[in-house]
Parts: structure tokens; sequence; C-alpha cells
């Protein structure tokens, strides 16, 4: 009896906690309505089944519960009964297939119309390029591939002389737009992901594989990484802004194109006119070191900037150093002569001006005194 | 995946159509009815040895175990660009005829045990296990020509498979040659040949097996 | 040790070996270390998936420590949660349940459920568990080797688990794979013992049709492995090489931490082929035991027969078949050709029809039945409602499109949780309250297995439901920290805590079930040889426990199915199989409807 109750109590609530609970999907932001509503329609048919087994299930246990008198009726097989229920559940099953074949279909065959712009993941951080006046993204190599030359360009294809490039976590997108996204990555697996958007697909190095979507609404998406990628996967995250059409493109003219870049106007066009630190702060984000360097003091993959300069290290060696101007200095530019004692050697090093290199010590040394406090 | 796929389809087909001729049409609450012919109440679903049925799955896993090895091959050849296939060198053919003589000889050791022909029996175990030897011995050799020619199993997929599947083949075919090597000590510890029987054909079964195999990896080594 | 042959000349079936002293061992190490009785083997494995998996439950304890209470434990770091990760899922998939299932309970059960005194190859059957053994010692020892065990996940996926940036990607991937590859083996040796048992030593009048669906499951899942694993395998072995000599079967041309690598042209995606086509047929593995357990546990304790038992061996043979033709739906969002996922999401809806038939079947089996509501039962009907619930979303995951927004979210995690975890190990539980009297001579104490089960039943339900609606926002999987996000409310971060602290309390359970594991051993009530009166063999043995041979001076002979439960006109309940037609006692028939 006890058993029966508890059986549909679960039951009943079950079903309030999917009615009453805050926690659902996040409010929808692309074109994809019809994958809510196949999901919707999954969710009913699932859901009455849930329910309608479960509350059979309780009948049985309290009606038929043990009785020493009693018999267990003897029946062992109705094929007639196993054909109906065979054929329903087959019927159940294609009325939740068929639409969600129909949405992939549409998801596999991105409109003729769409903009195309490539996302490139590496341990942990994203970058972006668009296809400049031209509308063509120029070809890439990962064996091109260095500190200078970021996205691997060829630098023999014209295509790829305008293409805009964007070392940085935030990318931005013209509301309304079909986008087609290109995704390449330079080191292991990473996996695209808008909550609100939906779809997401695999960066797998080696190869382009792509996804489109329409953003519908104006706003700030979280980007996260959604295929293990080593330790600092959760830390792997970006932003998407979805613009007004005009804003966008005011936005992709502060970036770079190939061609600037190869004459040496490279990150400096990001950072103009802000003081050293606000400069360090971007810069930290162009560089993605906050991917693994926490600036609150919470637990990374590398030591928190919180509270650093000027603190006592020990490391690995067992000896100590104090964190000065130096010993950033030879950290950022190669990062494993001297570990902290506990972090894994997994920082690349990064090669930076001098300029920038003042900039990021500048931010690690005062920029987050005021934070702190 | 699809020759994988086929391997897989082919042997569930098996599995599904032998289960189906031993049940089909039996309803085994009515404790007295008719069972189906092959039914005889013994307990034992197949004739074969155990000892032989045993061979069988196992060498059905392995089969499963190659059917993967080439699909990946494959996959892999159309995935990317890459392949150079690296020039098969002749010593294969001959290190193909020598597999193709020990296996006969195993055979004919078969077919003098079951005849209790002791002399024929020795010989035959005798030439088989010399001719895998040589066999194994010549892949070595195949593959010290193909290193010293600078085919690294590193600079080319088609090499990284090749030296992989031969090399799990001959591993195989090493597997084989313990047994081998235990029926033969019998043999000369004067174990008397009806008992011997069941291990000089499990021998001869296995070493048909890993011959087929070694034909049909060496044909798509040839063709691609 | 024992004087069995096990060579192939001299072989007689151990089912035809008459009951004599010679077959026993003499030495204590024989009969309790080096054992070629199935069942001191069963227990031996049962001990070490159980022991395995305690360390792996301690794991999971930890990882609800990090993501209910982020930022309080120091000692969890990122690199340490990913490993926790890993090693809790391979530790479960493989060596706990794949090892308990079929090394386990198969080994405890075969035997005496078709009635032949051993396994066919008793040595072999030896040899299968020590390699077990020695798998789970390199497993453990990877725990002790610079830098870890590995922490890429338990689906060990390339590129990322070979390089920088990936815990264990020196020593813990290496010793991994080569465990891995150790366990195939002793698996394989053990595997082809069942299925020749299974096939060849039966009794006399045990047709295939009469074997309980414990048998069928077994007997499926051990087809169903002995074909999956040799994919396993070939993508250790294959990253193994690329790993270890640098060749490129997965590695394409790689920018690490900004160090190029030698590799080029590989294909990550090929290692996923590979290994789903192992991995998924890994969940029936898993999946089939539990299904003919349970069956057996609802026949018994309903006093009824398992409702259409011939759809129920049918369900478990086309599921078994078609485990082989739905791996891709693991890698909808991998990159793979897209349009492979018309084909996958087609086969794996498929599937569910045999399985949703499997499902009815056990709730009509309680139908019009006479149930008994003992603690075998409850676990059995807690499995029935946990696994609808699991069913039922994986028709999320499986629809190709639902699958965009829901993959490599908590969803999945709580979806894979309900069906492939919290499913078999209610079974589990409740398969070692129904046969520890077999095993041990004594009963489980029944008011502490009560409150292990609605701890463990309402716990577990507790800590997955509301994950699926952490999966529904997007909250993603394998993240050490989801702090500092838009989209995720602070609401859910309670939630985790929530689950959390019902996962410790569940945890903390399971400590009831091993204290009663060992207090009932000693001082448990004593069962008799049939204390659920059963039909199967098992309990219509001599002994209790059985002796090495199983079975008394011969082999029973076997009359009828499996499942004679309140026969029309029989006296009793229930008619065990070794009854002859002519002994069956008559009753009045009254009682019948």
């Amino acid at each position: 009896m006890v058993f029966a109750v508890v059986l549909i109590l679960l039951v009943i609530g079950s079903v309030l906690f999917h009615f009453l609970s805050p926690w659902y999907l996040t409010p929808l932001a692309s074109n994809w309505s019809t994958i809510d509503d196949t999901l919707g329609l999954t969710l009913w048919i699932t859901g009455i089944l849930f329910v309608v087994i479960n509350l059979f299930l309780a009948y049985c246990v309290i009606k038929f519960r043990y009785n020493k008198d009693k018999r267990a009726h003897y029946e062992p097989e109705n094929k007639k009964l196993e054909i109906w229920l065979t054929v329903g559940t087959a019927i159940g099953v294609a009325a939740m297939l068929t639409p969600g074949l129909y949405v992939w279909a549409d998801f596999v065959n991105p409109p003729k119309d769409a903009d195309v712009f490539e996302i490139v993941g590496k341990q942990w951080s994203w970058k972006y390029r668009f296809p400049g006046d031209d509308g063509i993204l120029g070809s890439v190599d990962t064996r091109h591939i260095t500190s200078d030359n970021p996205f691997g360009m060829n630098s023999d294809d014209p295509n790829g002389q305008d293409d805009v490039l964007i070392s940085s976590g935030e990318v931005h997108l013209p509301i309304d737009r079909p986008v087609k996204l290109l995704m390449r990555s330079d080191d292991v697996l990473h996996d695209f992901a808008v909550a609100e958007f939906r779809v997401k697909m695999d960066m797998v190095p080696g190869m382009v594989t792509q996804m489109w979507f329409t953003p519908t609404k104006l706003g700030e998406y979280d980007v996260l990484c959604e295929e293990l990628c080593g330790v600092g996967h959760y830390n792997m995250r970006g932003l998407v802004v979805v613009d007004e059409e005009n804003d966008f493109k005011t936005w992709l003219n502060t970036y770079p194109t190939y061609a600037q870049t190869l004459s040496g106007e490279g990150a400096a066009a990001a950072t103009e006119g802000l003081s050293l630190v606000e400069q360090g702060r971007e810069l930290s984000k162009l560089y993605a070191c906050t991917a693994c360097h926490s600036i609150d003091g919470s637990t990374g993959i590398g030591p928190t900037w919180q509270g650093l300069f000027g603190k006592t290290e020990t490391l690995a060696d067992g000896t100590t150093v104090v964190v000065d101007a130096d010993y950033l200095k030879e950290s950022i530019l190669n990062p494993n002569a001297k570990m902290v004692e506990g972090y894994q050697p997994l920082m690349p090093p990064t090669v930076v001006t001098d300029e920038e290199l003042d900039a990021l010590i500048a931010y690690i040394k005062e920029g987050l005194v005021e934070k702190s406090e | 995946m699809t020759i994988s796929l086929l391997f897989m389809g082919v042997i569930m087909g098996v599995v599904a159509w032998w289960l189906l001729k031993q049940t089909v049409d039996t309803s085994p609450w009515q404790a007295d009815a008719p069972y189906a012919a092959s039914e005889d109440f013994s307990g034992r679903s197949l004739p074969q040895p155990d000892a032989k049925l045993v061979l069988i799955i196992f060498l059905v896993v392995v089969t499963s175990l190659f059917a993967l090895f080439i699909s990946a091959y494959l996959m892999r050849m159309t995935m990317a660009s890459d392949w150079r296939p690296l020039p098969d060198p002749d010593l294969l053919w001959l290190n193909t005829a020598v597999l193709i003589l020990s296996s006969i000889a195993l055979q004919w050791a078969h077919v003098a045990a079951r005849r209790e022909q002791l002399d024929s029996l020795r010989n035959g175990l005798f030439v088989g296990g010399f001719f895998a030897f040589v066999f194994i011995g010549g892949q070595l050799l195949a593959w010290q020509q193909l290193v010293d020619a600078g085919y690294y199993v590193h600079s080319n997929p088609a090499n990284a498979f090749f030296y992989l599947i031969t090399g799990l083949h001959a591993l195989h075919l090493l597997g084989g040659v313990v047994a081998w090597g235990v029926t033969t000590i019998k043999l000369m510890g004067g174990t008397e040949v009806a008992r011997l029987r069941l291990s000089v054909e499990l021998c001869a079964i296995y070493w048909h097996f890993l011959l087929v195999v070694w034909l049909i990896l060496f044909g798509l080594m040839l063709s691609t | 040790m024992s004087t069995i042959a096990h060579d192939a000349d001299d072989f007689v079936a151990p089912a035809e070996i008459p009951e004599m002293e010679l077959y026993h061992p003499k030495t204590w190490l024989g009969k309790y270390v080096f054992s070629q009785d199935a069942k001191v083997i069963a227990i031996q494995y049962a001990v070490t998936a159980m022991g395995i998996g305690f360390i792996a439950l301690v794991m999971s304890m930890l990882m609800r420590l990090q993501l209910g209470f982020p930022d309080s434990f120091d000692f969890i770091n990122p690199s340490v949660y990913i490993q926790l990760v890993t090693m809790h899922g391979m530790i479960m998939v493989i060596y706990l349940l794949t090892a308990l299932f079929l090394g386990g309970f198969g080994n405890y059960l075969i035997p005496l459920m078709v009635g032949a005194r051993d396994m066919v190859f008793p040595y072999l059957n030896m040899l299968s568990f020590w390699m077990y053994f020695l798998a789970v010692v390199v497993l453990v020892a990877s725990f002790f080797v610079p830098g870890g065990p590995t922490g890429a996940g338990w689906t060990l996926y390339p590129p990322q688990a070979i390089l920088q940036g990936t815990p264990g990607a020196e020593w813990g991937i290496v010793l991994m794979l080569v465990s891995l590859a150790i366990f195939i083996v002793g698996f394989t040796m053990g595997g082809l013992n069942y299925v020749v048992t299974v096939l060849q030593a039966r009794t006399r009048g045990m047709t295939l049709m009469r074997m309980p669906l414990t048998v069928w499951g077994i007997f499926m899942a051990t087809v169903l492995a002995l074909l999956a694993f040799p994919a396993l395998l070939v993508s250790a072995i294959m990253m193994l090489f690329d790993m270890l000599l640098g060749t490129s079967f997965f590695m394409p041309a790689i920018v690490s931490m900004g160090q190029p690598l030698d590799h080029t042209g590989g294909n990550p995606i090929l290692f996923q082929h590979l290994f789903w086509f192992f991995g998924h047929p890994e969940v029936y593995i898993v999946a089939l035991p539990a299904f003919g357990i349970v069956s057996d546990l609802l026949s018994v304790n309903a006093r009824k027969n398992i409702f259409g038992y011939r759809m129920m061996v049918w369900a478990i043979i086309i599921i078994g078949a078609l485990s082989f033709v739905v791996w891709a739906h693991h890698m909808y969002v991998s990159g793979m050709n897209p349009n492979f996922g018309f084909f996958f999401a087609t086969t794996t809806l498929i599937i569910a029809v045999p399985t949703a038939i499997k499902v009815y079947n056990w709730v009509l089996t309680l139908w019009r039945g006479n149930i008994r509501l003992n603690v075998p039962m409850l676990f059995a009907i807690g499995f029935i409602f946990t696994f609808i619930n699991g069913g039922l979303t994986g028709l999320f995951l499986g629809n190709v499109t639902i699958d965009l927004p829901l993959s490599d979210t908590m969803f999945v995690v709580a979806h894979f949780h309900m069906v492939m975890a919290v499913s078999p190990v209610l079974v589990v539980f409740g398969a070692i309250y129904h046969w520890y009297p077999k095993i041990t001579g004594r009963m489980m104490d029944e008011t502490l297995g009560r409150w292990h089960f609605w701890i463990t039943f309402v716990g577990t339900y507790a800590i997955y439901y509301p994950m699926h609606y952490l999966g529904f926002l997007g909250v993603p999987r394998r993240y050490y920290s989801i702090e500092g996000t838009n989209f995720i409310p602070e609401s859910a971060m309670s939630l985790n805590a929530g689950i959390s602290i019902a996962a410790f309390i569940v945890g903390a359970a399971q400590l009831i079930f091993i204290y009663n594991l060992f207090i009932s051993y000693s001082r448990g009530k004593e069962a008799g040889g049939n204390p659920w009166e059963a039909t199967t063999l098992e309990w219509q043995t001599a002994d209790t426990p059985p002796k090495h041979g199983n079975f008394g001076k011969s082999l029973p002979l076997v009359y009828r199915w499996a499942y004679d439960y309140s026969v029309p006109g029989a006296e009793k309940d229930f008619i065990p199989q070794n009854v002859p037609p002519s002994s069956v006692e008559k009753g009045t028939d009254e009682t019948n409807q």
C-alpha cells in the first residue's frame, strides 16, 4: 500500500515539478522554434505515457497485493493485446520521429543566402573570422599557424586579404539575418553552443563542420564549449551579441583585416585610446588569459590574478619567488620556466609586443586592486 | 563501417535464424507440448564437441576484430587525401605461398589423425609448424625490407595500417603456434593419436581461418 | 587444483561428470583463490566489481561536492574534477556493471539455472577472473603514476585524450587503454564459456524456450559483448599507435599549446565511430541481463508467469541485433555527415518498440497477480518506474532534432544515469537480496533492506529527475563550474546543491546495504532451500549453498518451463521445473479465476 502511494506521489510530484519549477528551456532567441515544438510534442506524448503506465503500475500494486487465500490469474500470453500494444507504440514513435526528421532536414540545408562566418576553437578560447567585402573566406591551413598568424591564413590567397580577424571571445551578429557558421579547431574537439539558439555543433580538428541559425532577438548570449576539451573546458566561454545591422557593421569595422595585420596594425587597433590598465584588460580578453587565470580569486587552471602582484609564490622546485614585473614578463614569454607549485605546464608561450606586455603587467598590478576592494 | 555492419548483420541473422528454427511455434508453458523436431531434449543444442564449438565462436569474435580493422582501413583511406599506398614487397607473395603450404600440411595432419596414421600425423604437424615459423620470419623480413626502404610506420596511414594489420595477424598465428606446440609435445611424449585427434583438427581449422584472413588482408592491401 | 582436464582431447563436459570426490579441489588455495568452481568465481567477480564500484561511488560524491558547493573544496581542482568524471564513468560502466552482471551473476546463475555442474571450461573461467583482476589492478595503478589517471572522459576521445591539456595524457591514458585490453581478453575467455555453457551444457529437458529469462538476458548480452568489445580493442590499439609510434589514424594536423605536432590527416570522428560501435551495444550489455533478472524477480513474487514469455525472448534478441545499428545517435552533433542523422534517428526510435513491449509485459505480469512486496520485489518494481522514466527521455535524445539543444547537457547525464545506472543497479540490489539466501544459506535482514530500498529509490529519483531540467536550461555536462553565465539562474545553483545533498544521502545509504551483507552472513535467518517458493533449478539443489558440482548425485531432469506459477489445478502456486507432470499434486480448483 505504502509503495503504491509513493509511486502515485512520485508521479504527481513529477508533473507538479514540471509545471511549477522555474527551470525549463531558456527563452528562444533564434529561428528554431520548430525544435522547441518537436521537443514539446515529445514531452507531451512521453509525459502522458509516463503518467498512465505508472498509475497502472500503482493500481496493480494495490489491487493485486498478496493474499494467501487468493491465486494469481493464469495467462501465459495474450497475442491480441500484445499486437495492439505494439502497433500503438509504433504509431506513437512515428508521431514523434516524423516531425523530428523534417526539422533535421531543415537544419542540414542552410539557406542559400545565409551570411557565412567562421569560428575557430582552441584550448580554451574562441576566434572568429568574417569574409570581408568579397564575401569569401580565404583558405587556411593548420600548418600555417604561428603566433603571428593565429588563423593559419594562406598569405597567397587573394580572397583572404580582406577577411576580418577577431581574436576575441566576443562576436557580434546582425539580427534577423540567417548565418551559416563554418567551424574549425586548432587542437582538440570543441563544441560551439548557445542555449538560446538551440543548435550546437562539434568543432573537429582537421575538418570544417557547419550549422546555421537566424538570431531573432537583440541581446547578449553566453557561448559555452560543450565537448570536453581538457582542464580548461569549463572556462571556454564566449559571448554572442546580437546587434542591429548598423551596430554590427560599426563593431566589425573596429577589427583589422588580414592585410592590415600583415602591415603591422594588429591588436593595437582594438586598444587605441585606452589607458594602459584598460588596454591590459582588453588584451587579457584578446589573448584569452582569463580562461585560465581568474580575476576574482577563484580556483582556475592557472594562478588567479587577484592579489597576485607582490605575492610570494612557492615554485614547483620548492624555491620561492616574489611576483614582480620581471617574473610576470618571464612567465608570459616563457610560461614553463618557473612553474608555481601545484599547477601543470599547460600555458602556451604568447608572442606579444613590449607595449602589450607592459599593458598586461599594468593590468595585473593595478587593474585588479580596485576590483577586489 | 559498412563491412562491420555487414558482418554483424550476417552474424545476427544466423543467430536469429537458428533460434527461430529451435523455437518457432513452441508454447513452452505446455509441459508436454510437441517440440520442434531438432530438439532432442538432451540439453545440447549442437552436435559439435564443445572445444570445436568454442573455437568456432572465438573465430567469429576474431573475424569481428579484423572486420573492424578493415572498416577502419577503408574509412581512413577516404577520409583524407594523404594516403600513399606502399609497394607490396614480392616477399609477401612468397609468404602467402608458405602459409598456404602450412595450412595444407596441417590439413594433411588432420586427415592422418583421423585415420590414426602416426607417421603422417607427425610429418604433417612438423611441416605445418615449420612453415608457420617460416611465414612469421618472412613477415618480419618484409617489415625489415620496408623499413630499410624508408617506409616507416608513422610516415603514412597506409604504412601504419600495413604494420598494424600484418602484426596482428602474425600475433594470432603465434597464438596458434602455442596450441600447435602443446599438441606436438604431447605427440612426442607418446600420447595416443586418438586422444590428439581433436587438437589436431582444431589447429587445422585455426590455420585455415588465418589463411583466409591473410588472403583477404593481402588482397585488400594489393587492391588499394 | 581440480582434476578436470581443460584440454580439448580428453574433455568430458562437466554437465556429464557424475558427482564424485575427485571433482573437488583439495587445497585451500584451489578452493578459494584459484578456484574453478563457477560459484566461487562469481563471488570473486562480484566482490572485486563491488569494491572498485564503491571507489567510483565515492568519486561521484566528490563530484557532487564540487557541483553543489563550488569553490568550497580546494583539493577538487579542474584537473581532478575531470579525472573523477572519467574514472567514475569508466569504472561504473565496464568494471562494475559489465563485470558484475556477466562475470558475477552470469557465473553464478547460468550453470545453476540451466542445470549444469559447472561452466564448460572451468580452467578458462578461472583465468577469466584473474585477467579481470589484473585489469582492475592496472586501472588502480593509474591513480599512482605521475599525472594521475586520464581525464579524457570515459569516451577517451582523441585528440584530447593524448594531448597536453588533459590530465593523465602521458601515463594515465596508456594504463587505461592497457587495462581495457586486458579486460577484453579476460572477458572473452569468460564470455565464450557462458555462450557454450548455455548452448551445450543444459540438463536434459531444458529446451531453449524453457530457460528462465535471466539466462536469456545474460546469454544475449554475452553475445553482444563478444562481438562489440573488439571495436573497443581496435580503437584502443590504434590510439596507442598514434600516441606511442606517431601514426595518424585519429590525429590530424594540430597546433597544441602553441606547438605544431607531427601528425597529419587523421580523423577523430573515425575513433568515435569505432568507439560507439562498441559503446552502444555496451548499453545493452548492461541492460539485457537486468531485463532478464527483473523478469524473474517479478514473476516469482507476483506468483504469476512472466507475461508473454515468447515475446520477451524475441524482444531481447531484436534489441540485441538492433543495438548494432544505432551507434551514431551518440554522434549527432559530432560533425559527422549530418545525413546519417536520418538513418540513425529512425533505427534508434525503432528500438523503442521492443523495449516498450518489455515494459508492458512487466506491468502486465503484475496485473492480476498475487504480489508479495518483499525486498527484491520492491527493487524490481522500483526498476520498472525508473526504467520507464529513463526510457522515455531516451526518445528525446534519440530523435536527432531534439538532441540538438539537449546533447552534452545535464539532460544527457540525467537520462543515462536513470536508464543505465540507477535502473540496472536497482536490479543488482534486488538480485542480491533474492539470491543471497542461496549463496549463503541465510536471508538478508528485511528491515535494513527496506530502508536501503526506500532511500535509494526515492533518493536517486530526487537526484536525477530535477537534473533533466538543468539540461533543459542548457547547463552543460562535464563542467567543473557553471558560475559566470547570464542564462543560468541563481536558482539552478541551489538546485545543484539540493541534488548534491540527495546524492550524499543515497551514497550513505549504501553503507546500510554493505552492513546488511556482512551482518546477515552470520546472523541472518536460516533460509532453507527455496525461501521464495521459486520454480527455477537453482532453488531445487540438494544443498544450500550448493556444493561444487551444484546438484547432488544426479542432475535434475526438466519437465516444464521456468514460470509454472499459479497453474490451475495444482495444489501449490508453483511447480518447480524438475517436477514431472505425474507428481504434481492436484488441488481443489475453486481459488482460480
